[in-house]
């Protein structure tokens, strides 16, 4: 049975002109306890891949740059 | 930089290493087991493997509130917090693990004062220790607890611990003997393998948290950290452990939708309470326990709910000041919650619902049976946190014992040398695993997840009725069905997932079988069969244990060891006196 591409909304926005990936940074790839958050390869740029999110924040709460901003999955907004 | 479709890449890849003492998990318990293996033989390799990353992971990834079960000497004793802890579990205690953390969680206390993290002192500089259980006085503000993860993480670097981060443990060897060998794992950013020897083993992976499905239908809006998806009830069972009191199911009460503490134990001491629609109160006593989610329970089905938190009868400043702890430290997306439903601690009531079930001495009483040095029935193998089964264990029960378990893991691995074990273990584990990586085409392991969790919370959800749980039973086999055959995964992060649905399943048939076993009720909600509404003292005031025997699941009942604590019938009831008669 071939795979569907059904979209979701991601709770956790980078912005990209804050975020400093480009320059090496992976703080927020690294805390996440889903492990949800990557650089992509095309922006350079964190984003989030992987739509399981918990909504703890320390991907937040630990960049350098506060790019990271966490919303409340839709959900259970 | 390792950018995103590299990072995730299946590669091949087994390696070895081994050491002293391995501890799995570095949530709580984890890190303080390390820390104290490693003080009593400085010598010694300590590993500690995590799923994630040790800086943030576990329940406490961002701090906590406070200490929920505090000994404090001046506001109790450990004999008054055992009596508690024996009453609120409905007498199946076995006292010795209780008395013993309560005598030395003091000493954890100041430990963690060492360590950088404070605890609320009164204007005469003692603790200020408030009561919120129904008898005793043990809840401790933190007001710095948002620190509680740094000051952890600094510890291990300065003792030199290794640190493993991404490596999800799957299965615990054994030798000829049924002893502790080690464990496999794999990396969950590349799939490759590793299997770490070990003289002892310490389990700290926290509760099984994805086990029901939380109401908003997001896999990962669980009360519990997520990550914690049950892989040490799992590795225990498969490794020949017994299993206690598992149909003891956690069951909170929380904020509806978002799925956190509400939280009464920070609001309690200011004058907030639990209350039905009609804006009465209708419990004495907000602490978490079977018999109180029994009566907010009841109060759902007689008509009078929602049930609410109240706290718009306080002072608005007072209210204030609540929102302002709570919005900060333990869950603090909580505000962002609050705001975007507009609801104001001052003004409105906070809707509450009941939790998806879950396993978690932590909170319950369900958990790795462990005697009072935290050792499990395999011979070097421990077990400590909310996975391990000393019942109400919160924070300061995991820093507790896993300090408990590091000390005499390290003096049974001082005594030991390596555990042989069975290559062909290691080979069978890894082709488990990858099986869905050799499929083009498939079920995804989210989907199956989700599946498996639905019939969790429409078959198993208290009250526990004995035919819909036997159709459970019926579904979980077929899906496990559909998983052994269909499973498939494109990266090495959804392999972690996929070795997930095996604990979720794994869980779910522990939690159905062990319930249909204790044919009584017990712990109000947490075991409330229908079909045997009594509790049944002669017959069941006992363990449950869980355990593999033959490839079988099995259960048995043991004795609860001697009280060191008497406790007379009539204080033995006192959990159910907490409906407040007034509103009846
Ligand atoms: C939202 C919330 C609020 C709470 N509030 C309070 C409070 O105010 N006061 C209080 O006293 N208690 C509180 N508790 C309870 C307390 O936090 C827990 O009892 C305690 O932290 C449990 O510690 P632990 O080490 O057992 O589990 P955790 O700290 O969760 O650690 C488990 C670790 O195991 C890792 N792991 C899981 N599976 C694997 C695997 N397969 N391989 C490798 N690693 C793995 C996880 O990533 C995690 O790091 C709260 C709990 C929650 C969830
Ligand atoms: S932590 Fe911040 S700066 Fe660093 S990669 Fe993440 S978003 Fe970018
Ligand atoms: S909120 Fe938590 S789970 Fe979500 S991306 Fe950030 S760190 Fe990860």
């Amino acid at each position: 049975m071939p795979l569907a591409n059904t979209p979701t909304s991601v709770p956790v926005l980078v912005d990209a002109e804050k975020c400093i990936a480009d320059k090496g940074c992976t703080v927020c790839v690294d805390v996440c306890p889903l492990d949800v958050l990557r650089i992509s390869e095309d922006t350079g740029k964190a984003y989030m891949k992987y739509d399981e999110c918990w909504y703890c924040m320390p991907c937040e709460a630990d960049c350098p740059t506060n790019a990271v901003t966490v919303t409340i999955p839709y959900l259970l907004r | 930089m390792q950018s995103d479709a590299r990072m995730d890449e299946i590669r091949d890849g087994l390696s070895e290493v081994e050491c002293d003492v391995l501890v799995l998990g570095g949530g709580t318990a984890g890190p303080m087991a390390a820390l104290r293996a490693k003080k009593k033989n400085p010598k010694a390799t300590v590993i500690l493997l995590e799923k994630a990353n040790v800086k943030r992971s576990g329940a406490i990834s961002m701090g906590m509130d406070g200490l929920n079960n505090a000994v404090i000497p001046g506001y109790a004793t450990p004999e008054q917090y055992t009596k508690e802890i024996t009453i609120a579990n409905d007498g199946i205690v076995d006292q010795a693990a209780v008395y013993k953390y309560a005598e030395n969680c003091y000493d954890i206390i100041q430990e963690l004062d060492r360590f950088g993290i404070r605890f609320q002192k009164d204007e005469n500089g003692e603790y200020d220790v408030k009561k919120v259980h129904h008898l005793g006085t043990y809840v401790l503000p933190m007001p710095n607890g948002e620190t509680v993860k740094k000051a952890l993480y600094r510890q291990l670097r300065r003792e030199r611990i290794l640190i493993s981060n991404r490596y999800m443990a799957t299965r615990l060897l054994t030798g000829p003997t049924g002893r502790v060998a080690g464990v496999i794992a794999f990396n969950t950013r590349t799939a490759e393998f590793i299997v770490v020897k070990a003289k002892a083993v310490i389990m700290c992976m926290g509760a099984a948290g994805r086990l029901g499905l939380p109401v908003s239908g997001y896999l990962y809006g669980t009360y519990e950290n997520p990550t914690n998806s049950g892989e040490g009830y799992a590795m225990a069972y498969h490794a020949g452990a017994a299993l206690a009191n598992l149909e003891c199911f956690q069951i909170n009460p929380l904020i509806k939708d978002y799925n956190g503490p509400s939280c009464a134990y920070v609001a309690g001491p200011f004058g907030g309470y639990t209350a039905n629609s009609r804006d009465e109160r209708f419990i004495e006593c907000d602490y978490w326990s079977g018999q109180m989610m029994q009566e907010f329970y009841q109060e759902l089905v007689s008509g009078k709910g929602p049930v609410y938190l109240k706290l718009n009868h306080l002072q608005p400043e007072t209210a204030e000041h609540i929102e302002d702890i709570l919005h900060k430290v333990e869950r603090p997306s909580r505000g962002r919650f609050h705001e975007n439903r507009g609801t104001r601690y001052a003004q409105s009531m906070i809707e509450m619902h009941i939790s998806e079930i879950g396993f978690c001495s932590g909170h319950s009483a369900s958990g790795v049976f462990v005697d009072d040095f935290a050792r499990t029935t395999v011979p070097g193998l421990y077990a400590a946190g909310d996975m391990a089964s000393v019942p109400h264990n919160y924070m300061l029960g995991a820093f507790t014992n896993g300090a408990i378990a590091g000390e005499d893991a390290m003096g049974f691995a001082d005594g030991h040398d390596f555990e042989s074990f069975d290559a062909g273990d290691v080979a069978a584990e890894q082709t488990r695993i990858m099986a869905p990586t050799t499929r083009e085409d498939g079920l995804p392991p989210n989907q199956i997840e989700y599946k498996v969790r639905r019939f969790v919370n429409d078959y198993l959800q208290p009250p526990k009725v004995t035919a819909k749980y036997e159709i459970a039973q019926r579904r979980f086999a077929e899906i496990r069905q559909d998983a052994e055959e269909r499973m498939m995964v494109r990266d090495a992060h959804e392999l972690m997932r996929a070795a997930e649905v095996w604990s979720i399943l794994d869980c779910a048939d522990m939690a159905a079988y062990a319930s249909l076993y204790r044919t009584e009720s017990r712990w109000g909600l947490y075991h409330m069969r229908a079909d045997y509404p009594e509790r049944d003292e002669d017959n069941w005031r006992c363990h449950v244990l869980l355990s593999k025997k033959d490839g079988e699941m099995h259960c048995e009942k043991r004795d609860v060891a001697p009280y060191i604590v008497p406790i007379s019938d009539e204080e033995m009831g006192a959990y159910y006196r907490q409906r407040i008669t007034a509103t009846a």
